[in-house]
């Protein structure tokens, strides 16, 4: 079981939080613009990355807020974890995102 | 053979403490001090238990958590535990065991019987044996199988004993306190670090418990006393003894089972029988040791057969002589220590070295000790049914791969095996830690691993009792350090005499014989506890199942609750020389928690019984106990499930509480509904997003039933909207799926729209709800408020708030019976109040509290789903015929888009209809499977049970039956007299008319699709 640094509460274990799937998957701004194609993509598609990875996570039972997390999928080491809209922390050995301004559409970042 | 066998003298048992216990029904004597197993070797007890598959006699092979045959079931009645480690229990006074496996005694054994018929059990037996047949493996085989393959018997009484759990943090875990481990502690602790010292026997010390040696010119003994002694003086340090460390996982958070309690003393919730110690650890050393290893030869098994290590540790830490008569089998110097000691207890000692030629030492000295030594040669088979008779020896050819002339016998009473010694590494690997395997010291080793963690010691493969302590030393600085402690003197290294570092061990695994095993009539065991033997493994390669992994599933090897400690280094070795690779490029299967076998009730700790799960009640509940309510669990909550009155049926219960709604006037509990409060300037825009239907156009006072759906589109909750203020929504819930949808709303909130001014809060338990329904609910409430209850007035989907029966009230007329329903919410501590007004008022109308399955009736005869018995996930709001609720102006909200994907409009996609079965006296199971044909299910291959005609059917080719759907709700009607459901059938929308067939074990039921409104189509009676 985890320790998890909530960007709000600090370290607690993992069985406060909950698992929100893949981060930076942005809702799309007009779906009834996508082809079905497209939809699915949005819909169904993730990247199932071994190695860093950035996840959503909620702490349920602390402040209920969602957050951002970097972790590594085969060790669970946490890189780091950022709240929604912030700007991506770079993973081990990746250079870091050339500062912009931090994305109103947050949910999964803005950046597709 | 009985008989004395406890030395004279020595070990580290109290003589003045004699303890009386009994093991098969025989009573013994031990001593305080001693395990189950010391004490049965002091009292000449070999035999101890039966082995698994072919049911052979099996004595003791170790002294500790590594032993493979000596299980016992320990205690009796509901304490009683099967398959606990005879060397893992402390003696005490009055303890029962009993042998394992056996029927009806150890010494004879009817399922020896299997021993006969093994040349059809090997390897892949289970697999191959009975896959033909379904039939005779579930009649015959299984049942067999599993009365002879069982260990033990579970308790059948409630466990009495009270477990607990603790989590703590600290600087630096170190994991078992032999010389390296209470070498770090100690070097740790005289930093100020916070140390959590752990070891699973009772008595710290580890090898220098067995091992006589003077460490800086003082017995080793009185070195671990000092140790010990000084680390107790300091305040952050916590010492746990009988603590086993059964897993190290991510972030070094490792969990440690701590037996409290050995004995029959009653367990209480200050003084629990067992603790699971949660730890978190910012520097961790495993100090866990090494594991001797058996050699692989013919009847390498027979009662007497003994590690070197074991036998040294019976001998001096507990006095007990394993044998008189032992013959030795090594491949390395150190087992010489265990012959040496024998001799000097006047043992009469044969050595048989596997090694070419034996350091000259060694052979001066054992010459001059009057022990024999056969260099150069090797096992060929041992005698002895229930105890070694004699060990039979050849010397080995020149290239070592078999016998040189003619095997000759050696008369013994025991064997003493060691193939040098494997660093126990377990916890190492539990967090992916990788190995590599030394040729030189014949171990694996750990390679990498992870950050705050280091190895010491035998862990490490350092066998040397001064390389542990100082290399324990140097690692519990160094980690002290890490954890932000100043580094203390750097102590200076350590005087072991005759440390014996080095065993000159040489590689020796499966041992030259006359005989290859698989041509042999003997066993040449491996994993002694799943009677895995060479020729399993020689079988498992020559099917293909050569990987390490393969091998281990194909075999069992290590799949006991040894965890493979003792066979799975030999397996995977012989696995090498069978392929031709080396024991690097063949592997070790994954090492995973437990270390050892841990106890449910110790897992459960306080979480059992009432403390399971929270449950949650209404603050109307007590009336609801009070009035012989039977309650159903509806996620956490306990909600009344009808009410029974002088011994009614649940069919008579409900029929009257449904005859009651329909008629007269009824009551119901609705507090459990979820509530949200949505406030903020853009709460109806953002409902607008998450409902189907439009929200921001809703007047104040009114209230609307919405439908959510998750972005895929599939009908997700309902529950009704009130406009409570221009920007204030109340938004309700399904029972089950309030926190869920409440997390569903944040976030969207919070990660998509947090442009959005809404902020949701749950009230759920802020107000408590009485829904008061049916023809007569107008004419109870007037007698307790003064609101106009016009029905032209209080329209039908509005909401008022006034004072009902005194109390400050938000009054909803909402329908979910299709009567004229009023439901009240008042604070959450009025509810009894509220409830009781409302039962005082109506009683003259005879007014009828209901329960869900009421409920459930009502709305089922009015065709109102619920979510997550009609849905389950793959539903969109046109499969269940409620396209109305979709808006078409909207253009976006949440699952709007996947309303038109090709899946989605499918003509035949399972759909929400009616149904009424022919014969309208029987009521259909829910759940039950629909299909267009009248079939009987005997008839169906496919679903046949096994043996109803008297055939096999595994392997028949099955003729399967389209299935359309299945019934989702199924009951008799009051209202109707007769039974009625509803079901998802496939394109069931355009199938009005059509006749559905219900295959049930004994009978097919026709079903007819109708409309899925039952009662009161035109809505006429929600205005009363
Ligand atoms: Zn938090």
């Amino acid at each position: 079981m985890l320790l998890i640094p909530c960007p709000y509460c600090g370290e607690r274990p993992e069985i406060e939080f909950s698992y929100g799937g893949e981060a930076h998957i942005a809702r799309p701004q007009n779906p009834a613009s996508l082809s079905d194609t497209q939809w699915a993509e949005f819909l169904f598609m993730r990247g199932n990355q071994k190695g860093a990875f950035r996840e959503r996570w909620i702490h349920t039972h602390g402040c209920r807020r969602w957050f951002n997390m970097l972790r590594d999928t085969t060790s669970h080491e946490i890189y780091a974890v950022y709240k929604i809209g912030a700007p991506k922390p770079p993973a081990p050995g990746e250079k870091p995102a050339a500062a912009k301004k931090p994305a109103t559409r947050a949910r999964k970042g803005a950046s597709k | 053979m009985t008989g004395s066998m406890r030395l004279p003298g020595g070990g580290r048992i109290d003589r003045s403490r004699p303890l009386k216990f009994t093991f098969n029904g025989k009573g013994y004597t031990g001593y305080e001090g001693d395990t189950l197993a010391s004490a049965l070797i002091a009292n000449g007890v070999h035999l101890i238990a039966r082995s698994m598959k072919y049911h052979r006699p099996r004595g003791l092979m170790t002294a500790g958590s590594d032993e493979p045959n000596g299980m016992v079931q320990l205690a009796t009645g509901a304490r009683t535990e099967p398959n606990i480690k005879a060397t893992q229990i402390p003696l005490y006074d009055g303890l029962e065991a009993s042998s394992v496996n056996v029927f009806p005694s150890v010494e004879t054994d009817i399922g020896a019987v299997n021993g006969l018929l093994s040349p059809f059990m090997t390897a892949g037996f289970y697999y191959k044996t009975f896959m033909p047949s379904q039939l005779f493996w579930d009649k015959v085989a299984e049942p067999i199988i599993r009365k002879a393959a069982g260990f033990g018997k579970a308790p059948t009484e409630p466990d009495p004993d009270v477990y607990d759990h603790k989590h703590v943090h600290c600087d630096l875990m170190v994991v078992g306190a032999g010389p390296a481990g209470l070498s770090a502690a100690r070097a740790a602790a005289a930093t100020g670090a916070r140390v959590i010292l752990a070891d699973e026997q009772a008595e710290f010390g580890g090898s220098l418990l067995t091992l006589h040696r003077e460490i800086d010119g003082k017995p080793s003994a009185e070195w671990v006393g000092s140790v010990v002694s000084e680390l107790s003086g300091h305040d952050e340090v916590t010492l746990l003894r009988r603590t086993t460390v059964t897993g190290l996982y991510d972030q070094n958070y490792l969990v440690a089972l701590e037996q409290k309690i050995d004995d029959l003393t009653p367990s209480s919730p200050a003084n629990p029988r067992m603790r699971v110690w949660h730890i978190r650890a910012k520097e961790v050393i495993l100090a866990t040791g090494s594991h001797e290893r058996p050699l692989v030869f013919a009847d390498n098994d027979r009662p007497g057969t003994m590690l070197a290590s074991a036998a040294l540790t019976y001998m001096n830490r507990y006095g007990a002589l394993p044998c008189n008569k032992p013959v030795v089998v090594t491949n390395n110097d150190w087992a010489y220590e265990t012959a040496r000691t024998f001799k000097a207890h006047g043992a009469e000692v044969t050595v048989v070295d596997t090694r070419k030629t034996v350091p000259e030492d060694l052979g001066t000295e054992m010459a001059h000790l009057g022990i024999e030594v056969l260099a150069d040669s090797t096992v060929t088979g041992v005698s002895g049914k229930h105890r070694v008779k004699g060990v039979s020896v050849a010397a080995k050819n020149a290239d070592g791969s078999g016998i040189a002339g003619v095997s000759h016998s050696i008369d013994a009473d025991g064997l003493i095996v060691s193939g040098g010694y494997s660093a126990a590494v377990h916890l190492f690997c539990h967090v992916g830690g990788k190995l590599s395997f030394d040729d030189a010291r014949v171990s694996f080793m750990p390679a990498t691993g992870r950050k705050a963690l280091a190895c010491v010691g035998g862990t490490a493969a350092e066998f040397g009792i001064a390389a542990a302590i100082d290399g324990g030393a140097a690692a519990g600085a160094k980690a002290a350090q890490a954890a932000g402690f100043k580094p203390g003197r750097a102590g200076k290294g350590v005087q072991v005499a005759d440390d014996r570092a080095d065993g000159n061990v040489e590689a020796a695994w499966l041992l030259p014989s006359g005989t290859a095993p698989n041509r042999s009539k003997a066993k040449f065991f491996v994993d002694y506890q799943n009677d895995t033997g060479a020729a399993d493994i020689a079988l498992a390669v020559r099917e293909g199942f050569d990987s390490v992994e393969h091998m281990k599933r194909y075999t069992l090897t290590g799949f006991g609750t040894d965890q493979g400690k003792l066979g799975n280094i030999n397996g995977l070795a012989i696995l090498a020389e069978l392929t031709g690779r080396t024991i690097q490029e063949t592997g070790t299967t994954t090492f995973r928690p437990p270390y050892t076998p841990v106890t449910f009730g110790a897992l459960a700790g306080r979480d059992a019984g009432d403390m399971l799960d929270p449950i949650r009640v209404t603050n109307i509940h007590d009336w609801h106990v009070a009035h012989g309510a039977e309650f159903e669990n509806v996620g956490q909550w306990k909600r009344p499930w009808y009410y029974p009155i002088d011994g009614e049926t649940m069919h008579q219960a409900v029929a009257r509480e449904c005859r009651a709604a329909r008629t007269a006037v009824t009551a119901l509990d609705a507090s459990t509904l979820g509530k949200i409060d949505v406030t903020g300037k853009d709460a109806g825009v953002f409902l607008d997003r998450v409902y189907t239907n439009m929200m921001s156009t809703l007047k104040v006072g009114s209230v609307r039933y919405g439908l959510m759906l998750h972005e895929d589109g599939m009908v997700y909750d309902d529950g009704t909207v009130t406009r409570l203020a221009e920007n204030r929504f109340l938004v309700t819930t399904t029972t089950g799926g309030a926190a869920s949808v409440f997390q569903h709303l944040e976030d969207y909130l919070q990660t998509e729209w947090p442009d959005l001014d809404v902020y949701l809060t749950s009230v759920t338990e802020q107000w408590a709800t009485v829904t008061v329904s049916g023809p007569k609910a107008r004419m109870l409430l007037e007698r307790i408020t003064d609101m106009n209850l016009d029905p032209a007035d209080f329209q039908f989907m509005t909401f008022r708030e006034g004072k009902v029966a005194g109390l400050p009230a938000r009054v909803f007329r909402i329908s979910f019976t299709g009567e004229l329903s009023y439901e009240i919410s008042v604070v959450w501590h009025h509810g009894k109040a509220l409830w009781e007004a409302v039962m005082d008022a109506g009683h003259d109308f005879g007014i009828t509290p209901y329960g869900t399955e009421t409920m459930h009736v009502l709305r089922a005869e009015k065709g109102f789903i619920i979510v997550g018995q009609e849905t389950d996930g793959t539903l969109t709001p046109y499969d269940l015929g409620m396209g109305w609720i979709v808006s078409k102006k909207k253009e976006d909200f949440i699952g709007k888009r996947s309303l038109t994907r090709p899946d989605t409009v499918r003509e035949d996609r399972k759909q929400l209809v009616g149904l009424l079965p022919e014969d309208p006296g029987f009521v259909v199971p829910e759940g039950a499977q629909l299909v267009n044909n009248s079939v009987k299910l005997k008839d169906v291959p496919h679903f046949a049970p096994p043996g109803l005609d008297g055939a096999p059917i595994y392997g028949r080719k099955a003729s399967p039956v389209p299935m359309l759907g299945h019934v989702t709700s199924s009951y008799w009607s009051d209202a109707l007299g007769r039974s009625f459901a509803l079901g998802l059938v496939k394109g069931g929308q355009a199938r009005t008319g059509d006749i559905v067939y219900a295959p049930l074990d004994d009978r097919t039921i026709a079903m007819r699709i109708v409309d899925p409104v039952f009662y009161d189509k035109e809505g006429a009676r929600r205005d009363g």
